[in-house]
């Protein structure tokens, strides 16, 4: 049972659909309180369904779901007022200016016009706040929209592909804010179809895909389930040459993926391994062992799942 | 429910259209043709009739009006008579047909173009109830129409008095009949063409399907209402006081369930719900 004191947004057996389509399908998770959870999943995962019924700007049609321990389906304005949403396109209103947009959105959260003007300071917005937003970029809209999601120091902000368009540099600094928000112990929820986004900041991942949660937990914990036995990247002048490594002793597998993915059943096999290429005349131009990144977490999971359906 | 919020929405909405001119500038010359310029040169060209024959052409139109009507017609010959007859009575249904069309033009986009733009997303995401967001709404589509409705109500007196009052001797309008109907009679059925526009603003697809069903709305009431208008004109007060309650009792009814249409999932523009 997870406790709604810690964690900030709960799922339990939460289904949506939309027509014939199931857009959500016995979904369960939680997001703790005070930590950055990323939703991690291709286009068409449940992602932004994920971030709507949070919100109570939906309603799921079986399961329960617990925001800051309230129900979205009887406490939704409420929980609509503690909660910042940056959604996938940020839309305004084009014709009004920055700053319009920004005291519109500040009386119907409830701030003021202090709040508003800090957190567009905060996004580097502030000097094009006299400017109507039909004429900001990609980039100058996103920075608008994350202003406008902070406008009421929200407990939990969720972000949906808060990055999509942005160039490098405002990538990296909406990255670092999450950090940031993070650090003073609000809870962050990311969408992100892109791995190294969520490389680094995420304390949890939960994989989606076709409206389901293939897996979900700290990147840590899911690498030793899913990737429990090592790795070791191997390559060679003649890669003709590695035909026999699948017959060595202690290796459990292998696969080419840019270089030969040698499964092992230890760690400590590594240098024997490196003693029977050479012995064996093999020419190695590279032995390095895995250190599993997200991509590597996720593709393993992906295949996984492959396998086991 | 909170006032400041629905004022928000409405302000927010009135703003983004003060500054739309492409939007504002047709229904200007709209209301401009209607409540200035087709006045002054019907009632000009009437008043500068002096022919003998033209002038008995004219007094016969005045003579096909009933009994109760010509006995209120100021004036002492035909000329005079029949433009009286058109300033009060048969140019009266413009009152209502400027308004409509003004505030059904704003009312048809304004919940179908939260979804178009995306701003529908902020807006399912904010705590504003929905009741808030469909007064707001229907607040922002009902002022410009009824705003403009008393301008050109006021520049239309200005009109019909200089031209037609220096005949009659002195300024004669609004009339009594006028002034309940703007003031009582329009307001109702303009809340009961957008009560109706609002719903189907909520339910299209996009600003083009609201824009033409909104069409189908407006011409009854319009219809409607301008049957309602030019037969109050020629009633007793009373009876302008008794169609206007019922309007404003129908216009409440429409209105009190019309929060109703409007859900988060469809300001999402959802699937199922679209």
């Amino acid at each position: 049972m997870v406790d709604p004191m810690t964690s900030a947004i709960i799922f339990q057996h939460v289904s949506k659909s939309f027509g014939d389509v199931r857009a959500l399908d016995d979904v369960s998770f939680d997001a703790p309180t005070g930590s950055v959870t990323v939703l991690l999943g291709p286009n068409g995962a449940g992602k932004t369904t994920t971030v709507r019924l949070t919100t109570g700007a939906m309603l799921c049609d079986f399961g329960a779901i617990q925001v800051l321990g309230l129900n979205p389906l009887t406490k939704g304005d409420e929980i609509r007022s503690r909660v910042g949403v940056v959604p996938p396109k940020p839309a305004f209103y084009d014709q009004l200016t920055g700053w319009e947009n920004l005291q519109f959105a500040a009386t119907i959260f409830e701030s003021d016009d202090v709040h508003a003007r800090s957190a567009a300071e905060r996004f580097g917005i502030d000097h094009a706040l006299n400017q109507e937003v039909g004429g900001y970029s990609t980039g100058m809209r996103t920075r608008l929209a994350l202003a406008r999601a902070v406008i009421h120091d929200p407990e939990v902000l969720m972000l949906d592909e808060p990055t999509a368009g942005l160039d490098p540099e405002s990538a990296r600094a909406v990255l670092e804010l999450i950090r940031e928000m993070a650090g003073k112990g609000r809870t962050i929820v990311m969408c992100t179809h892109l791995l190294h986004e969520a490389e680094g900041i995420a304390d949890q991942v939960v994989l989606m895909d076709e409206g389901t949660v293939r897996a979900a937990g700290e990147p840590s914990s899911l690498a030793r389930k899913y990737m429990a036995d090592p790795i070791v990247i191997i390559d060679a002048e003649d890669r003709a040459s590695l035909g026999f490594v699948d017959e060595l002793d202690g290796v459990l597998g292998s696969r080419w993926d840019g270089g030969l993915h040698v499964v092992i059943d230890r760690e400590d096999r590594v240098p024997d391994l490196v003693i029977e290429l050479v012995k064996r005349g093999v020419r190695p131009t590279r032995i390095e062992p895995l250190t599993p990144t997200l991509e590597d977490l996720y593709f393993e999971m992906q295949r996984a799942h492959r396998e086991s359906v | 429910m909170r006032w400041s919020m629905v004022f928000a929405v409405m302000k927010a909405d009135l703003y983004r259209l003060l500054k739309t001119r492409d939007y504002w500038i047709p229904l200007l010359i709209l209301g401009g043709m209607f409540f200035v310029v087709l006045p002054a040169i019907l009632l000009g060209s009437m008043s500068l009739v002096r022919q003998g024959g033209v002038a008995a052409q004219i007094g016969e139109i005045v003579g096909t009006l009933p009994d109760a009507i010509q006995r209120n017609i100021e004036g002492n010959n035909p000329s005079t008579r029949a433009s009286y007859a058109f300033a009060v009575y048969l140019l009266a249904p413009i009152a209502i047909v400027v308004p409509l069309t003004i505030s059904s033009a704003v009312g048809a986009n304004s919940i179908v173009g939260e979804r178009e733009r995306g701003t529908g997303e902020f807006l399912a995401h904010s705590p504003l109830t929905v009741r808030e967001i469909y007064l707001g709404k229907l607040l922002a589509s009902l002022l410009p129409g009824y705003g403009a409705g008393i301008v050109g109500f006021g520049l239309y007196s200005i009109v019909v008095n200089v031209i037609v009052g220096s005949q009659i001797g002195g300024w004669f309008f609004p009339t009594t009949g006028w002034m309940l109907l703007v003031l009582w009679v329009v307001p109702p059925f303009i809340a009961i063409a957008l009560a109706l526009i609002l719903r189907l603003s909520a339910r299209v697809r996009s600003a083009a399907s609201a824009h033409q069903a909104s069409s189908l709305v407006t011409l009854p009431v319009i219809l409607m209402s301008y049957g309602v208008a030019s037969g109050l004109l020629y009633s007793p007060v009373l009876s302008a006081f008794g169609a206007g309650l019922i309007a404003w009792i129908i216009a409440f009814l429409l209105l009190a369930s019309g929060a109703k249409s409007i859900k988060r999932e469809r300001l999402l523009g959802v699937a199922s719900e679209a």
